[in-house]
């Protein structure tokens, strides 16, 4: 019983629980079961980005160009996408650009051996450059009506939202990859420590490379699903996604230093970042008030577990 | 062939394979064929330009480059420069009228509370530094909107004598040419001559010696971040007073601005290594890039992709030139 209550995926339940009392008491609105399949719709974009986040962060890597790469890809599909390109072509491309994107991120990582803060703290700025060299201050506009079914519609009928069909089978392939698979146990050794695992045969370099080509990849498809919600390009969006995005992966319980941390904390934390936001949003809280609560979200979930570290230690030498 | 004797050719060996030289090579040549392509960006003024919009940047680069040599970085210098800003602005704006330098004291205390939390975040609590800053940042940049409630301090609402503070000369020289040269000869001395300066590079380079050597290691990331927000504390008064207004939004992104600075600069990013003259020059080449841009009309949407492609450049040279260091080590053990 204590094992299960220290874990911190139960206490990320218990904060979700509270957040659904306080706020369906607060608001008459939360609690509506069509609301809150729509509320979704503000975060599986970033959520689907997470699901790779996480097993970076688990290697010890982190990267911060997730959000330039959305800006990036979708640019491109949007130019594509104007002159002439059908829709389907023009998405297809924004997935390439994508993958390349992540791959020269993967490339410089490891071929030159540099922190991957700095790398894609690089490409951060290099990819949003592009997005603005390609578009100026202009909007793509005018993408057919068809193509907001992918991003706005809703799967077969039901009230649930087709961008929550995709993370959720997507949370379920990269949760089975992690846990699962020698390449997840791959991830979490190489976070332990990199050198034994270069010694022990692990390919490090590839496996990292993976790792950030298939965050590229993620990134543009949460592209593709961004354009058709709002159905119009501009080079400045999805500013800011990759802090919410690492908010949520550290929330998660993932260790900021690599080595730990499960999928299933990382999907709670995300429902639990999500449906704050949408309480907030009913009660008009504005949203620069929320960006000043994320921060200090990230901050508290490193420090908690530090502190609650501290006190145990002191308490058991009392004892 | 004038005949050199050992020393003085391991002098000139050094002083050419320094980075410094090979930044100022490079930015002269940059000089010259803008100069060529568009007479106009040769002359006085424009160079009077170029270093008043380096001279910021390169005062809070310095911070920046403090706190990369511990192994660091602090993400929260523009939304931390930004909010002293605008705290400043809006005493202004209430009509008290406070003495221009006290309110160069007052912005560059408040950034040292600022980063003092950073610091204690990271020397105490044992937060990731890029976490920590991470999160300060937008707490930061979310507090200028609260207080500010979204609006702007303007020119007309700050008093002459303030907006002068980073607008006039003294002897014809700007004054903020003054005052970035004075908070260069500080902390050159600093960290060149002082004990606590080569213990920043001596955590850096490694933490774990340095403690050893009995170093307070805490004590020391504490002061990095602390000095860095006294002196984006100190910008962001400067910022106001030459741009006559406090935003919500100004210097976003700066903090990247800071970070490319000082990696062009010659800052190794794994830290311990770092010059502050590179630092300078790291800050001015910047600013010829964003004033070649404008003069030349190349788009500036141009600078953010370049930046960043100078950033990667700058690092990518770096692990190319340690790993070639690395090896002539191994080599010369051979030997």
């Amino acid at each position: 019983m204590s094992r299960l209550v220290r874990r911190w995926e139960f206490i990320l339940v218990v904060l979700l629980v509270a957040v659904f009392i306080i706020m369906s008491r607060l608001s008459p609105w939360f609690l509506d079961v069509r609301n809150l399949f729509d509320a979704t719709l503000h975060f599986t974009e970033k959520a689907i980005i997470a699901l790779c986040m996480t097993m970076i962060v688990i290697t010890g890597n982190v990267d911060l160009s997730v959000a330039s790469n959305m800006a990036m890809s979708a640019a491109v599909m949007g130019v594509a996408f104007r002159s002439g390109m059908s829709i389907g072509a023009a998405a297809g491309l924004c997935l390439l650009v994508g993958t390349l994107g992540g791959l020269f991120n993967g490339i410089v990582i490891t071929r030159f051996k540099l922190p991957a803060m700095v790398v894609t703290l690089a490409s951060f700025s290099l990819f949003r450059g592009i997005a603005y060299v390609l578009l100026g201050n202009q909007a793509v506009t005018g993408y057919p009506y068809q193509f907001s079914d992918l991003g706005q519609g809703y799967f077969a009928g039901t009230i649930i939202p087709n961008q929550l069909v995709f993370f959720a089978v997507l949370a379920v392939i990269f949760g089975f990859i992690l846990h699962k698979t020698t390449f997840g146990r791959y991830i979490y050794a190489i976070g332990n420590n990199e050198d034994a695992c270069r010694y022990s045969g692990v390919p490090v370099d590839r496996i990292k490379l993976i790792l950030f080509t298939v965050s590229g990849l993620i990134s543009s498809f949460a592209a593709v699903l961004l354009t058709s919600r709002i159905l119009s390009t501009r080079p400045n969006i999805a500013q800011g996604f990759e802090l919410e995005v690492i908010t949520a992966v550290v929330l998660g319980g993932v260790s900021i230093s690599g080595g730990s941390g499960t999928m299933i904390g990382v999907v709670l934390s995300l429902f639990l970042i999500g449906f704050t936001r949408f309480g907030m949003s009913l009660l008009n809280v504005p949203a620069q008030v929320m960006t000043v609560l994320i921060g200090c979200l990230l901050i508290f979930a490193i420090l908690l577990p530090k502190l609650l570290d501290k006190f145990a230690q002191k308490s058991s030498r009392s004892a | 062939m004038v005949q050199l004797t050992p020393q003085k050719r391991q002098l000139l060996l050094r002083t050419v394979t320094r980075r410094e030289t090979s930044l100022l090579i490079f930015t002269l040549a940059l000089i010259i064929a803008v100069s060529i392509h568009s007479p106009r960006f040769f002359s006085v003024t424009n160079f009077n330009d170029i270093l008043l919009n380096a001279a910021i940047l390169a005062i809070a680069s310095i911070g920046q480059m403090m706190v990369v040599i511990t192994g660091g970085i602090d993400l929260s210098v523009g939304s931390g420069l930004a909010l002293s800003g605008m705290l400043v602005g809006l005493i202004y704006k209430n009509d008290y009228a406070l003495n221009p330098f006290l309110a160069l004291l007052l912005g560059a205390l408040i950034g040292l509370a600022l980063g003092s939390i950073n610091g204690l975040l990271v020397s105490k609590a044992g937060v990731p530094p890029i976490i920590a800053t991470l999160g300060t940042m937008s707490i930061y940049r979310g507090l200028i909107f609260i207080i500010s409630k979204g609006k702007w301090v303007s020119a007309h609402e700050m008093p002459d004598m303030f907006i002068h503070l980073a607008r006039g000369h003294i002897l014809g020289i700007p004054n903020l040419i003054f005052i970035t040269i004075f908070f260069y000869g500080i902390f050159f001395y600093f960290l060149t001559h002082l004990k606590s300066g080569r213990e920043i590079y001596a955590v850096g380079g490694n933490a774990e010696a340095a403690r050893i050597a009995g170093i307070n290691v805490d004590r020391i990331k504490y002061a990095v971040y602390t000095m860095s927000g006294f002196l984006y504390g100190l910008c962001g008064v400067l910022w106001v007073s030459r741009f006559a207004s406090a935003q919500s939004d100004s210097a976003t992104g700066f903090e990247f601005s800071t970070v490319t600075a000082i990696v062009i600069g010659g800052v190794s990013v794994f830290g311990g290594t770092g010059r502050i003259t590179g630092v300078l020059i790291g800050a001015i080449l910047i600013s010829i890039v964003e004033n070649a841009l404008s003069v030349t009309q190349i788009s500036p949407f141009w600078q953010l992709a370049i930046q960043g492609f100078i950033i990667l450049l700058a690092v990518v040279m770096d692990a190319v030139m340690k790993n070639r260091d690395r090896k002539t080590v191994v080599r010369g053990q051979q030997v």
